[in-house]
């Protein structure tokens, strides 16, 4: 854990000696807000929730957490500095946690800044905050869903901007399992049981069910299962091509 | 020690690495030469656990690099090819950050930080952000960051490559200074390196090792060996010169460049012919401007083993 914990802040240093993380962070809240209010129709409703905000995170997601982990380790593969890190005493993993929950956190981070919303419609009415702090729970499940896939697409690849395509490509695949775009691929050929099973991979019904205010351990189990399948992918993947 | 057996590396249709055996000891430092793409990167990049061979292999300090990697890469202090660096982070943060990953801490940390920030001369820039030094000072602190463990073991890949004369002479004296009780193994495709640093030098060719000696030796094996050059102060009579010289016994041939007005005289195995040489210099009145005794040309060896 030692190692994980040096890696992490390592990486969250780094985050903050360029624009990045700043960029990143006044990119997110601006769009989030800018959802809520003119798209999400947040005054009109009349309804003190946050659901016309959190609707929007996994479109939000889609393309802004490929952007934070495009980097993950494109850059470290392009510059070379992989070599550097993996031949100090730590093991793959503890590389491949460290970058990821940098990345989980500083993603933590930027969410938590979006707190004025929260005060807002506290201020506005007397919204269920319980439903509200489940609705963060599942935006911070998803962004972590997302930036493990991130960082396996990142692993895949020198080219950071082929790692964000091949990100938002896979993160979109996710978001629509559940839905007829990616299901009528499947449904002329595969068995029914697979089709449901991809049906059940879908970020969408997982998010949505969690940020209805329902923290179902299955939907927990599944965000789980799928940050570990990632960041097993993301250790394979550099083990085969780290060197290239 | 690092022991070597059959090490090999394959990738699809290339052998990089092919059953590569040595051993190295205490107090060594072996120069890996050979061409680019002869496998000398591969090599230490096995040898540093960053890639596993795909058969054979290898222990640093009793620690076999597959299955007790950790101990084998703390017994390494490694500086890869063209010393790789997180660029966005200032020197002193960067050095930190490695002395963590080595498990340094307390005093012993800030005893090794200074000792290397001194030796590499880095105070200077200590603040800066890493992308913004010179290539020379990005090599010094890719060379403190391997230095910071005061590791029994180094492995420096091309450790001088793209620095001026003064910095290699200041890597030199570095390498040189540390060798004394511990195993170096340096690449490089220069030289007068191996003559500089090295106690012994491994030449590879194709994933192959083809010779395994001391810097001596192998120049031993040139044609140039125990040749005599000698240098006039003017080609007038060179050619005369020359056929004298050809004439002599021992003497198996004379190569001649008119542009220096240098002979060189090439001796048959084992034969010396510089008193015979300098006898007849005297002889002849001869205006010599210089006149030595090479001891074999490394680049020679180096060119008839690996073309």
């Amino acid at each position: 854990m030692h190692n994980v914990s040096v890696i992490l802040r390592r990486e969250l240093r780094s985050y903050f000696s360029t624009p990045l993380a700043y960029v990143f962070i006044l990119i997110f809240l601006v769009l989030a807000n800018s959802f809520t209010f003119y798209l999400g129709g947040f005054f009109e409703r009349g309804q003190a929730d946050l659901a016309p905000f959190f609707n929007f995170h996994p479109w939000l997601y889609l393309f802004l957490i490929p952007a934070l982990a495009m980097r993950l380790w494109a850059e470290e593969r392009k510059t070379g500095s992989i070599e550097l890190l993996l031949t100090q005493p730590i093991t793959l993993w503890e590389a491949v946690l460290g970058k990821f929950f940098a990345a989980w956190i500083f993603a933590a981070l930027a969410l938590a800044l979006t707190f004025p919303i929260w005060i807002t419609v506290n201020y506005l009415g007397s919204p269920d905050n319980g439903a509200i702090l489940a609705g963060y729970v599942g935006s911070l499940l998803l962004a972590g869903g997302f930036l493990a896939i991130g960082s396996c697409m990142s692993a895949l690849t020198r080219n950071q901007v082929v790692a964000f395509i091949l990100g938002v490509v896979v993160c979109f695949l996710f978001l629509l399992a559940g839905f007829p775009l990616v299901l009528d691929v499947f449904r002329g050929w595969a068995p029914q049981p697979i089709v449901d099973a991809i049906a059940s991979l879908s970020f969408l019904t997982h998010f949505e069910s969690i940020a209805k205010g329902v923290i179902d351990v299955r939907d927990l189990l599944y965000f789980a299962m799928l940050i570990a399948f990632f960041l097993l992918a993301t250790a394979i993947a550099l083990d085969v091509r780290k060197a290239e | 020690m690092i022991k070597t057996e059959r090490l090999s590396k394959r990738y699809d249709t290339l052998t990089a690495v092919d059953a590569v055996s040595f051993e190295v000891h205490a107090g060594e430092v072996l120069g890996f030469l050979g061409p680019n793409g002869a496998g000398k990167t591969t090599t230490m990049r096995m040898l540093a656990g960053f890639i596993a061979p795909t058969s054979g292999t290898a222990s640093v300090c009793g620690h076999d690099i597959q299955t007790d990697t950790l101990a084998a890469k703390r017994s390494i202090g490694y500086l890869p090819e063209g010393a790789p660096l997180y660029g966005e982070m200032n020197v002193r943060s960067f050095l930190e950050f490695v002395a963590e990953l080595r498990g340094l801490s307390g005093a012993q940390r800030t005893s090794r930080l200074d000792f290397v920030i001194a030796r590499l001369q880095l105070s200077s820039v200590l603040e800066q952000s890493i992308e913004t030094l010179s290539k020379g000072f990005r090599r010094r602190v890719g060379l403190a960051q391997s230095l910071l463990q005061d590791p029994p073991v180094l492995i420096l890949d091309e450790p001088t490559d793209g620095l001026d004369p003064n910095q290699k002479h200041e890597v030199r004296t570095l390498i040189n200074e540390m060798a004394p009780g511990k195993i170096i193994i340096i690449s490089t495709h220069l030289l007068e390196e191996v003559e500089a640093v090295c106690t012994r030098a491994i030449i590879i060719a194709r994933g192959r090792i083809v010779a395994d000696d001391t810097p001596q030796h192998l120049a031993a094996r040139s044609r140039y060996h125990n040749a005599v050059s000698l240098q006039l102060e003017s080609a007038t009579d060179l050619a005369a010169a020359r056929d004298a010289i050809a004439a002599l016994p021992n003497v198996e041939s004379v190569e001649m460049s008119e542009r220096e007005a240098r002979l060189t005289a090439l001796p048959h195995a084992g034969a010396h012919i510089l008193p015979a040489l300098s006898e007849l210099a005297a002889q002849r009145g001869l205006h010599l401007k210089e006149l030595h005794l090479e001891s074999g040309r490394l680049d020679e060896v180096f060119r008839s083993i690996t073309a």
